[in-house]
């Protein structure tokens, strides 16, 4: 350890948390994912309760697709181990694999949102409105929040890749990359509980 | 500029120790496992629900339990919660889940048994 710290410039085992402003990030951004947490938790639960309440609209069985459900799924996985690679280029110190794999997560991201898009015009197409009934908004309300966080996602990514394109990786820059693949692989986690609660659920 | 004054935006030199290179390697081969195994289990669940021939009553806690074992995943080997010194963040987010928990409840007993 002692011969890779001898002054700042040199490469820390871990550049994302080797200033007392990156610790802060760090900590700062678990406190924010545990209030997500219960964030998705209140829309979970508000699902669940309502779920079979479909008045005259269609229910979650003449909708749901798995076929597209698993594409979805796959994308999502995939761009969180995309972020993973990221993360280790970084630690090594390659930026250009830091920017390169992380340009992999944001398409991944943007498939991924295509397929919900799409996957919604066709509900709306089969006459699921978003007052139809219960069972729409409480449906439309949570997976449309978790395409919300897919979305400012690649909004947060794109930018920190566009400003520091040419920076190289830096004790400023190393801590704000790191948060934002936390805040990617959060996404996942709750794509995980949509997927199994609503979709395997609602066939 | 004295090398030894903190620029915190130059671009970080050098390489990472030994050590350093060795962690992470060993990292990753884990987060690969563990990528491949969560491609697995969803698949599984997957699989479950489309076949037609299992009961709901044993289908849908095993596609819970499936969907737990992947969220211990993520958690631990991609978001890091395994590395030491990590005591505040795992009390944070379990905390978090716990009321999460609650909430889930809470709200499906109350929605779900007055029924709208």
């Amino acid at each position: 350890m002692a011969e890779t710290v001898k002054h700042e410039q040199t490469l820390p085992s871990h550049p994302e948390k080797a200033t007392l402003e990156g610790k802060n990030k760090f900590l700062g951004f678990w406190f924010f994912l545990g209030g997500e947490t219960v964030l998705f938790a209140s829309l979970f639960g508000t699902y669940l309760g309502l779920r079979n309440g479909v008045a005259d609209g269609p229910t979650s069985a003449d909708l749901f697709h798995l076929d597209l459900v698993f594409i979805m799924t796959m994308l999502l996985l995939t761009s969180s181990l995309t972020s993973v690679f990221a993360m280790i280029n970084m630690k090594k110190g390659n930026f250009k694999g830091l920017i390169i794999w992380m340009w992999a997560t944001v398409f991944l991201g943007v498939c991924f949102l295509g397929f919900e898009i799409y996957e919604f015009v066709v509900y709306v197409n089969y006459g699921l409105g978003f007052t139809t009934s219960a069972f729409a908004s409480s449906f439309y309300t949570l997976v449309g929040t978790h395409g919300g966080h897919v979305l400012f996602g690649i909004l947060w990514i794109s930018t920190l890749l566009i400003r520091y394109r040419k920076a190289g990786v830096t004790l400023t820059n190393a801590p704000k990359f790191y948060v934002a693949s936390l805040y990617w692989h959060f996404i996942d986690v709750v794509w995980v509980f949509i997927f199994t609660v609503v979709y395997l659920m609602g066939v | 500029m004295d090398p030894h004054v903190t620029d915190p935006s130059a671009p970080l030199k050098g390489k990472p120790s030994k050590k350093a290179e060795r962690q992470l390697a060993r990292e990753g081969k884990q987060q690969i496992i563990s990528f491949v195994f969560m491609i697995f289990l969803t698949s599984i669940a997957f699989l479950t629900v489309a076949s037609d021939t299992i009961p709901n009553r044993f289908a849908i806690p095993f596609i819970l339990i499936i969907a737990g074992v992947q969220v211990v995943m993520q958690l631990y080997y991609f978001m890091h919660l395994n590395e030491r010194g990590n005591g505040w963040t795992n009390i944070m987010l379990w905390t978090g889940f716990f009321v999460a928990a609650l909430t889930v409840a809470t709200l499906m007993l109350l929605i779900g048994v007055t029924k709208y």
